[in-house]
């Protein structure tokens, strides 16, 4: 009788698993494409266009190229630590997509199912315990190469990745004061609907400089411009890559990719509704349509956020290594508590907490 | 000094006031100004499918003219390698044989011609010092290679095709002075040759 049940919900788990899979490593293959034709029609050129309609094979392309390249690991290097950067960079990338709510409950066949592979009542720890992690792929494969540059790099991913990560976690306790949950489920549960109490629902209207802290914090986190100081070329070769080549380097290189959407989709549960479409319910009320077209919706919303990465990329020069820091830790986390203890004393007066 | 423009702005180094400060308004307007972009029209031109259009004298790759009889005009003189500054072509004379009338329009010919389209730097003077009209410089582009010798361009790739449709026209690279020039018959090169007859001894220019 247990088997019955058990069997199925095993089985859709782990077809949503290989999904979610599949969708995070097929939206950040194209997110390669993406940036750069989004960085060609920002400078007013074309971009690839030769492999494929419109350059659409670039990403398998290049997928290939990475794997038949030849693969070179330094004589002096450490070698087992020099394989392990690139794979925890990308584990803890791909580990990050199970915490969040791709949509409502679906019916199929009269089952109940979640469309999130699990709900984990500390889901919002989860996340930055998990993003924690992911320094340590730079930071190991940064030292395990053996070399100055890859070296100062994987210092400067590491310090910054630190630093951001304070500001980060004290924007979340605020995002968790204001909705009471760390359940990332609740969090987007907790949003639906658009309007709520004569006031828009979603927490970036309810609070948007803990959205801004967060969103720059993700922008250092995911070492994207202007803040992609580990990786700078020009002063530093490749930063902690300096030492990689084919795979193992597409490995890095796709981690980011990963997280960046990871991080957009996180930014749109916590902020932007999540699977959340203003007026959705009206028209479709079918409950298999209506989670398929919510998840639908999330993927744009996590799509826009994405494409607003790529804009700020090839929008704004990198950061100075002091500059940074002092972002970093003079205003940012100032700045973060300020609005922390800002939001529960507004709590506290209007009688929520 | 005066200035021309009204466009020099004198640097000074200030504190930042706290907008400025805060990044945030100078991010959004660059921010505006990228994606205002998003919907110019871009300035690449797609090369194989479209070219850029080139001037009808500009020096791309060299032909070997042949006369109208479809007989090589090049005597192998050696004028156009003394003219070359970058030392590129090459070449080795002989002589017509008996029979070989259509063949070739002088008594003389390049058994052997080579130009290295490594050394070439298109200048144009081979052109200039031909005296025989059989050297022009074409608007074709010469193709890329793999191997280094593959740029020693031998009399397969110069001469052009024998075919009257298949000729390569250099017509636009001849002003009016030059095509009057070519009515002159009394000068020995502007003759049409005839095969049959010897070539008249007048005074060459």
């Amino acid at each position: 009788m247990l088997l019955a049940v058990l069997i199925p919900m095993l089985a859709y788990k782990g077809i949503l698993v290989v999904i979610v899979f599949a969708i995070s490593l097929g939206v950040a293959a194209y997110s390669t494409y993406a940036e750069r034709k989004v960085s060609a029609l920002m400078q007013d050129r074309v971009g690839p266009d030769r492999a494929g309609p419109f350059g659409l094979l670039q990403p398998l392309a290049d997928g290939v190229k990475m794997f038949m390249k030849e693969e070179i690991i330094p004589n002096v290097s450490n070698k087992f630590l020099f394989i392990l950067g690139p794979a925890i960079s990308m584990m803890t990338a791909l580990l990050t997509g199970a915490v969040i709510p791709w949509g409502p409950d679906i019916t199929i066949g009269g089952n109940v199912y979640p469309l999130q592979v699990t709900d984990v009542n500390i889901g919002v720890l989860y996340l930055l315990g998990v993003v924690s992690i992911g320094v340590y792929g730079v930071m190991i494969g940064g030292w395990a190469s053996n070399n100055k540059f890859a070296l100062l790099g994987a210092l400067r991913a590491s310090s910054q990745m630190i630093s951001y990560e304070v500001a980060m976690g004290i924007s979340v306790i605020t995002l968790i004061l204001l909705t009471g949950t760390m359940s990332t489920a609740e969090i987007a549960e907790q949003q639906q609907g658009f309007v709520q109490d004569s006031w828009l629902g979603w927490n970036f209207f309810k609070n948007p400089v803990t959205f801004l802290i967060f969103f720059i914090c993700a922008l250092a986190e995911t070492n994207r411009t202007p803040f992609d100081l580990p990786e700078c070329e020009t002063e530093l070769v490749g930063g902690y890559h300096t030492e990689y080549s084919s795979m193992k380097l597409g490995l890095f290189l796709f981690a980011e990719y990963i997280n960046m959407f990871i991080s957009s989709a996180v930014m749109v549960t916590f902020f932007f509704g999540g699977y959340s479409a203003p007026f959705l319910n009206r028209f479709v009320t079918d409950p298999f349509w209506f989670p398929m077209l919510s998840t639908l919706v999330f993927l744009g919303k996590t799509i826009f956020f994405i494409f607003v990465f790529m804009w700020i990329r090839w929008t704004v020069p990198r950061f100075r290594y002091d500059q940074l820091m002092n972002l970093g830790w003079k205003i940012l986390i100032p700045l973060s508590i300020i609005n922390l203890v800002a939001t529960a004393v507004g709590m506290w007066l209007t009688g929520k907490i | 000094m005066q200035s021309l423009t009204n466009r020099s702005k004198v640097v000074v180094k200030k504190e930042m006031t706290f907008t400025e400060k805060m990044y945030l308004p100078a991010i959004l307007n660059g921010m505006r100004i990228t994606f205002s972009h998003m919907f110019k029209k871009s300035a690449t031109i797609k090369y194989p499918e479209h070219v850029r259009p080139r001037s009808s004298v500009y020096r791309g790759q060299h032909v070997l003219k042949r006369d109208e009889a479809g007989a090589e005009r090049c005597t192998a003189c050696g004028l156009c390698a003394v003219a070359c500054p970058a030392e590129a072509i090459t070449m080795v004379a002989a002589e017509r044989k008996k029979g070989e009338e259509n063949l070739y329009r002088e008594e003389k010919y390049a058994a052997v011609y080579e130009i290295n389209m490594l050394r070439c730097i298109f200048c144009g003077l081979c052109e200039e010092a031909c005296p025989k009209e059989a050297i022009f410089l074409t608007d074709r582009i010469v193709d890329t290679e793999y191997e280094r010798n593959d740029f020693v361009y031998g009399k397969d790739k110069l001469v052009e095709p024998v075919e009257k449709d298949k000729r390569i026209d250099v017509s636009v690279r001849q002003n009016e002075k030059t095509l009057e020039f070519k009515t002159h018959s009394e000068y020995g090169h502007n003759q049409v040759w005839d095969p049959n007859k010897s070539l008249k001894k007048k005074s060459g220019h």
